[in-house]
Order: C-alpha cells, then structure tokens, then sequence
C-alpha cells in the first residue's frame, strides 16, 4: 500500500490473519499438545486445551525406544546422503551448464526436470523387482540411491539458477586480474555460491526427510526412517496418542525450523523458475 | 568462457547427471513397458507368458481402474480448487499490512513440511476420530452427531488432509507472485477510479494468471501420485472409495502381486502425467534463459 | 609500453557479422575513446583486445606481440567494466590487491600498492568496507584501483561512468583524464556519450556497423568529418544536412552545416523559416526552425536571443564551414 494504511485496516487484517493461520497450524499445535499430555489425558473428552497436567513422559519413553533412535538414525543418513550424493553430481552438471551453455542447454536442462514429472508409481513395479533381486530392498543403500535421483532434478535446476546469477563480468574481471581457471573457481565463484549451494542442500534435505512413496514402498524395518515408523502407528490400538504424538513431534520439528528458513528456495525450486 | 578446452570439459562433467538420469528413465520405463505385455504373477514366478496388450485391456476395462480413474480426479480437481481459491485469498490477507506477520507466515506455511504419513495420523486419530477425535468433541457441542469421516466420508476425509498439506505451497507461490506487482500499476488504477474490486479483477488476477497456472499444473504433477495419506488413513477404501491410480498400482503390485496389470496401470499413470508435464515444460521453457 | 595495433580484425557470432575488418595503431600512452551508437561493435572491440572474446580473423599486436592466442589473464590488460564488477565478498582491499595476488607478488609489496593506489583515489578511509557499503561512485573508484594498481600496459574502459548521475559523470571524467596524463598509461575507453569522447579523447575511433569509420583526433573529426556518419555523429546538436536544389547550389549532392555555423537575422540572404521552438539557456539559444522544403533546422547562438516559436528568421551558412557530400556519404573534401 503506498498509504499508511489505516489503523482500522489493520487490525482487521492482523485479526483476521491470525485467525486464519492459528486454524491452519492448528492441528500441528494439537499434536505438539498432545505430546505434552498424559496417554489418559490425551483420548479424554472434553479435550482439555492449556490446563492439563503438562509432562514430558512422553519424550523421556521416545528417546529410550531404541527403535525410534535407530529410525530417526536412517531419516538423517538417508537425507543427508542423498543429499550429498546429489550435490557431488549436480554441481558439476549445473556449472557447466551455466558457464559453458550451449545451444542444447535448454533442452537439456528442460529434459532433466521433466524426469521429476513422472509419477513414481509409473516405475514402482520394476524398481521394486529390481531391488529385491539384487538385494537392495531395505536397505539404507537402495534409499539413498532412489532419493538421489528423484531429487537430482531438482538440485541440478536450482544449483543452475544460483551459479547463473553470478555476474559474468565479476567472473571476467577475474580473469583480467589473472586468474587461471582454477583460482577464479577457489577465490571468486565458490565464495559467491556458496549460500546458492546452502539454499539447494537446505530445501532437498527437507524434501528427502519427507519422501513418503519410495520410503514406504521399499523399506520395512531395518532401513525405515521416520516416514515409515510413523506410519506403522496408523491403526488406533490402544492408547498410545501421547506418546505417537511426541514421537512425531520430534520428526518434524527440526523440518519445520529448516523449512522457515527456505520458504525463497522452495518457490525458486518446486516452481522450475516458472514464477519469479 | 567458450573455447575448445573448457567445452570438452564442460561435457564431461555434465556426463554423471545426464547418464544416471537417462538410466533412471530408460531402464524403469523400459522394464515396465516389458512387464506389461507379460502374464506375471509373483506368487507363482515361474509362469509369465507373453500376453500383448491383454493386460492393457483388462486393466482399462476393470472397474477397479475406471473407479480409480474418477477418484484421482475427483481427488485432483478439488484439492486444486480449493488450494488455488483458498491460497488465492489467504496471499491477499497475507499481502496486507498485518501485525506480527512473519509468525503468521510460518503458520500457514508448516503443514507443507509436515511429513505426510504424520499429517495424515494428526488428521485421522486426533482430529477425526468418531470417537475422541476433536472435531467429534465439536460437533456435539453443537448437538450434532460426529461424522465417521473414514467411512462415511472418505474421499472428503483425505481431499482435507491433502488440501491442508498443499494450502501453503499455493499461497507461497501466489503471495511472491502478489509481491511483484508492481506498486505503481495498482496506483494508475487508482487515479484511473478503480476501486478494490476493479483493481482486482483487472489488474490482479491477470498478473496471478500465469503464477496460478503454474501452481495448477505442477500440484496436478503431484497430486496424480498421492500415496502416504491413503496408505496410512484408509488403505484404499472402504472398498475402492479412496482409492486412486496411484494406490491401485501399490495394491496391484505388492498386494495382489499382480506385476502385468500393474505395470501396465504405471504407464497409464505415466501417460497421464505427461500430458500435464507437457504443458508445465513449455511454460518453464519460456521463462528459461540458458 | 603500451602500443597496440589492430589488423583487419573480424569477429562473427554465428553467421553475424560483428566487427568487419577494424585497423588501428594506437600510440603508447594516448587516450583512445571507442564511440558509437549502440550495436556499432565498440564493446566488441574492446573486449577482443581485453581477451574475453576470441577474434574471428585478424591479428592484435601488443607491443608488436601477436595476442590472439594469448588468454586475458596474459595479455597484461585492465579494464574497468561498466557495473565495475567488484568481488562483493572481498573488502576494498581484498578487490584491489586480488590482481598482484594472482601475480604472485610477496605481501608488503602488495600492502604497498594497494595503499598507494587508494591514497590516488581517495579511498584510503573506505579499504576495510566491503563494495554493498559503497556508493556508486566510490565503487567506480575501487574498480579504478584495481586496474591501476597492476601497472598494465593498457587501460580498458568499457562505460565506466554511464552508471552515474548527470553531475558526477562529469567529475569523473575529469579525474579520469587527469589520472591517465598522470600515469602515462595507454587507455582506451568505450563510451556512447559523444561529450565524453570530444572533451576526454587525444583520438577518437567513431564506428558503426562493426567499421571503423573515421579515426583522428576530435577537432579533426568535427571539422574535417569523413563522412554523412561521423558528420551527423559528432557534435551536439547534431549538424544540419540539406539535400536537393539547396545543396546543388554549393555543389554537392548533400552539404552540411553545423547549428553553430548559421549566421541567424531577420531578414537577407540564406534560409528562410518559421521558428518551431526557441530554448534559451542563458549561456546559448538553439532554435529549431521549420525550413519548408530544406526541412527542420537547427540553429545555435551564443548567448540570449530574443526570439521565440512563430517568429520568422533567415539562416545563413558560413561559406567556409559548409561540408560537402558525395552521393555515397563520403566527404567532398581534398583528401
């Protein structure tokens, strides 16, 4: 608004948003909630909303449950290191792309994005097949290698667009300065992408953490990050609701302090640059 | 930068992501076309024959596809409808002047990075439980009776939890789409004597038509395969009511292990998703300097 | 030393035809400025000697060395680029000494230089500020610095000061000239701005499509242009041209005559017309008249007139300083 809006506007907007985003987060805020609630307390009806006994019982059985550790365990490894792995491809990739385009370059790059259109239950038979044959299901391998290549797109387009807004002529001045090629690489352009570089790792990691098809599909017990372990919970047996609840409290949580940090890069990479 | 040298080099490190990514969509593809002309059961492994295009008929032809077919787009269309006129007005609240606005932000922004199998318990158990779930505590407050949402309402049940989880991703792309309107645009409508409304309908939404265009087609891309949320809430059903192509497929493959009819529902799947991809890769292909 | 010589020098993107054939000595120590209207190939130019684009054809000598094959990091070249270019995450300091650092020089020496060159420009209080600190023109001065401080042979500038606002544009020229007499060092600068080039230059290169057509000093081009282009280029307002039985009478298919070279009265000899609009500038008065058949013609007189649109005038050409033209462009004028 070029105006200083006016008082009544905004409390109007302020109240009405924070009406809006509170029912949105809502069941995020019942869940953490719940966490914090006896198993009883929990299932109760009425449901209490601030004024119940707050414990943290809950967390303390999480952590001792060896399973949730050894699962929590695979979620880090497996998005850390599909994450890694795709970076180490998709640097070089995107800098080539970037620095040395030729005229296939579009197409190129238009083509390994449209790789991430397809759906994955298209290939869910032989991938599995595959896996079972050569022993890959369940296993933390098999995870990380489909996770790479399901991101790899996406990291190699956004790793692109980083490297791209580099001002060539900085590049230049380097190189009227005397640098090689190499040196340009060390003292210019790795300084100038590194947060490009963070931004791409944050948002993948983000994404890999969350992966719930390949997870699912091609993990049971020994390789099953949180995606899963939470998902064997979907029956309500008994009551566990608190203890669920904090247990999945932990898995989000720190997804949702990364993911606050890279709302910019997830317009930039899940929109493949079609708005600006 | 473009001599001899660096372009040799340019290719050889293009060379890892360019060939894994070829194998990764030759080979599955390749398979799957193959599986799909097979007879191949894998409870009894040895027996696959040939079969041509029989599965195609037979899984076309299955009521169990056609019922799949209309729940996907019954699923697709209206999470897109309600994320897109949803996200549409929430980008404009959330373009105003508003107090504390970053927490509001982050509030309307976390579900998305919500895993999807916990959204689909806090939905299932904590909120929609018949029983002890919130939204039944609600609804006798007001003396109503609890929905049974998994069995009287399961389609509904799970357009909501996948909605919810696709709200932010729209409102995000349409608030920074909102953001770069130009401030002086909106205020030469103003000196021509455009009200609010005006304003909007002719100045607004044909700057967001393109942002929503885009939202509509890459949700679309994603929402073809929604498989967490039906997995966990209602496996499907009851009966075939919930579920899509994409979990027709799973329960093919590794519930019935039936490999050709699956494998020939993951290349209508696919074929699908091209006729989406297609629109989506032209429009990013405009946008695209390389 | 700083010579440098072109020799039939081409360049092609694809199938286009960037620079076509450009030939140019230029003297060790002079200021050679680059001008032309935009797409003329004058940036082109530039960066074929810097090095960042390879030529097509030709031969450019350094101090008589062939350097065509020679990367830009050899050549022993500065520029100074139009958005400067500066390395934001390295502090003034860090921009100006980068290129004695990939020279391998021992860092006191360093330390030394890099003092000195920003004690010349005035940056000594700004050296531990990073360039997103700067305003725009000390930025122009650091990226100065930088090419200075590495004591090259020649200095490229390509539109340095095209970034800057009106007043501080002409500062800088001043402070540009005045280094560069200071130094010695061969510049060639590119710029669009034709004031720029008359008031910095000891020779201007006017091209146009990818030609060199005219090289010489700027007197030499203003009152001896060698052809319609250069005529038309140089010098503001630009010069009348008259074709048709008006030019005929004086010989020529197409004559000219600059504003400043129309004698202006009320009545007598010369060309007749209607002033369209009178700008009075306290120190000048243009005035641009409707001539009928000859067209619109601008007129320019030192100091205030008292005429305004409506008024009727004649304009007479000095006959000494009419140009004339052949029905190619080219001058008229005893080679």
């Amino acid at each position: 608004m070029a105006r200083i809006a006016t008082n009544r506007q905004v409390v109007i907007s302020t109240a009405a948003a924070w009406l809006v985003g509170f029912l949105i987060f809502f069941p995020i805020l019942w869940m953490v909630l719940a966490s914090f609630k006896t198993e009883l307390e929990a299932f109760a009806i009425p449901p209490s909303f601030l004024f119940f006994h707050w414990t943290t019982e809950n967390y303390a059985t999480v952590q001792e449950r060896s399973d949730y550790i050894h699962h929590a365990l695979n979620s880090i490894i497996i998005a850390g290191g599909s994450t890694l792995i795709a970076m180490l491809i998709a640097i070089p990739a995107a800098w080539s792309m970037a620095f040395s385009p030729t005229k296939r370059t579009k197409d190129l790059l238009l083509w390994m994005l449209s790789t991430k259109m397809m759906p994955p239950v298209g290939v869910l038979v032989p991938i599995y097949l595959i896996w079972r044959d050569v022993g890959l299901l369940d296993s933390l391998t098999g995870l990380v290698f489909i996770l790479c290549l399901g991101n790899l797109p996406i990291v190699v387009w956004m790793l692109f667009t980083y490297f791209k807004e580099i001002p060539r002529d900085i590049l230049e001045a380097a190189r009227m300065d005397g640098a090689t090629i190499g040196r340009e690489l060390i003292y210019v352009l790795t300084p100038m992408a590194i947060p490009g570089l963070a931004s791409t790792m944050l948002l993948n990691l983000i994404l890999a953490w969350n992966e719930a098809f390949w997870t699912l599909n091609l993990s049971t017990l020994n390789a099953a990050p949180l995606t899963v372990f939470i998902a064997s919970y979907s029956s309500p047996e008994g009551l566990f609701w608190a203890k669920l609840s904090a247990a999945s409290t932990l898995a989000i949580a720190p997804i949702l302090v990364l993911g606050w940090f890279s709302q910019k890069q997830l317009v930039r990479g899940l929109t493949f640059g079609a708005v600006k | 930068m473009a001599t001899r040298q660096t372009q040799i080099l340019a290719r050889t490190l293009l060379a890892p992501a360019v060939g894994l990514l070829f194998v990764w969509m030759i080979v599955p593809l390749a398979l799957t076309i193959y599986f799909a002309t097979l007879h191949y059961n894998l409870l009894d492994p040895e027996t696959e024959q040939f079969v041509g295009f029989e599965n195609f008929r037979y899984f076309l032809t299955d009521p169990a596809f056609l019922a799949s077919l209309q729940n996907t787009l019954v699923l697709v269309g209206s999470v897109l409808l309600l994320t897109v006129v949803l996200g549409i007005l929430l980008a404009l609240l959330l373009d105003q002047p508003v107090l504390g606005r970053s927490i509001v932000r982050l509030m309307v922004i976390a579900p998305f990075f919500v895993m999807p199998t916990v959204s689909a318990l806090v939905w299932k158990n904590l909120l929609m439980h018949p029983v002890s779930g919130l939204f039944a505590w609600i609804a006798k407050l007001f003396g109503l009776t609890p929905i049974d949402w998994f069995n009287d309402a399961p389609m509904l049940a799970i357009i909501l939890i996948v909605s919810w989880q696709w709200l932010p991703f729209a409102t995000l792309i349409l608030l920074t789409a909102l953001q770069s309107l130009d401030e002086e645009q909106k205020e030469a409508a103003e000196m021509d004597g455009a009200g609010a409304l005006s304003t909007f309908v002719y100045i607004t939404l044909p700057h967001l038509a393109r942002p929503i265009t885009v939202v509509i087609l890459i949700e679309t891309i994603f929402l073809l395969t929604v498989f967490a949320e039906i997995f966990v809430t209602t496996g499907g059903g009851p009966g075939l009511q919930t579920t899509n192509i994409a979990f027709l497929i799973y329960s093919q493959a590794l519930i019935q292990y039936d490999v050709g009819s699956a494998s020939a529902g993951g290349l209508v799947a696919v074929v699908l998703a091209n006729i989406v991809a297609f629109f989506l890769v032209r429009i990013v292909g405009r946008n695209l300097e390389a | 030393m700083g010579q440098i010589t072109l020799r039939d020098v081409q360049k092609s993107f694809g199938p286009v035809h960037i620079i076509k054939g450009a030939n140019l000595d230029i003297a060790d120590g002079s200021f050679v400025v680059f001008v032309g209207p935009s797409g003329c190939g004058k940036t082109t130019l530039l960066r074929l000697i810097a090095g960042l684009e390879d030529v097509t054809g030709g031969a450019i000598l350094i101090d008589g060395k062939n350097v065509v094959d020679t990367p830009p990091a050899k050549r022993g070249l500065s520029m100074v680029f139009q958005s400067y270019a500066l390395y934001p995450h390295m502090s003034v300091r860090g921009n100006i000494a980068f290129g004695l650092k990939m020279a391998g020089l021992p860092k006191d020496e360093i330390n030394r230089k890099v003092e000195a060159a920003a004690a010349t420009l005035n940056l000594t209080p700004y050296l531990d500020r990073k360039p997103r600190e700067l305003s725009g023109g000390q930025r122009q001065r650091v990226a100065i610095g930088r090419a200075i401080v590495r004591e090259p042979k020649a200095f490229l500038f390509d539109e340095p000061l095209s970034n800057l606002d009106a007043a501080l544009r002409v500062q800088m020229r001043i402070e540009v000239t005045r280094l560069q007499k200071q130094l010695g060092t061969t510049a060639i600068y590119v710029t669009h701005d034709q004031v720029e080039a008359m008031t910095m230059a000891d020779k201007i290169v006017v091209l146009n499509a990818g030609k060199v057509e005219q090289y010489g000093s700027p007197l030499e081009l203003y009152e001896r242009p060698a052809n319609l282009f250069v005529a038309g280029f140089i010098g503001s307002p630009k010069m009348n041209l008259v074709t048709g039985e008006a030019a005929a009478k004086y010989g020529a298919p197409t004559i000219g005559v600059r504003p400043e070279h129309l004698k202006i009265s009320r009545d007598g000899e010369g060309w007749p017309g209607t002033i369209m609009v009178a700008e009075h500038l306290g120190s000048d008065t243009f005035l641009y008249v409707d001539a009928g058949a000859l067209g619109t013609l601008t007129a320019r007189h030192v100091g205030e007139l008292d005429l305004t649109t409506g008024d009727k005038v004649v304009l007479a050409p000095e006959q000494q300083r009419i140009h004339r033209f052949d029905g190619d462009g080219r001058s008229l004028r005893a080679q």
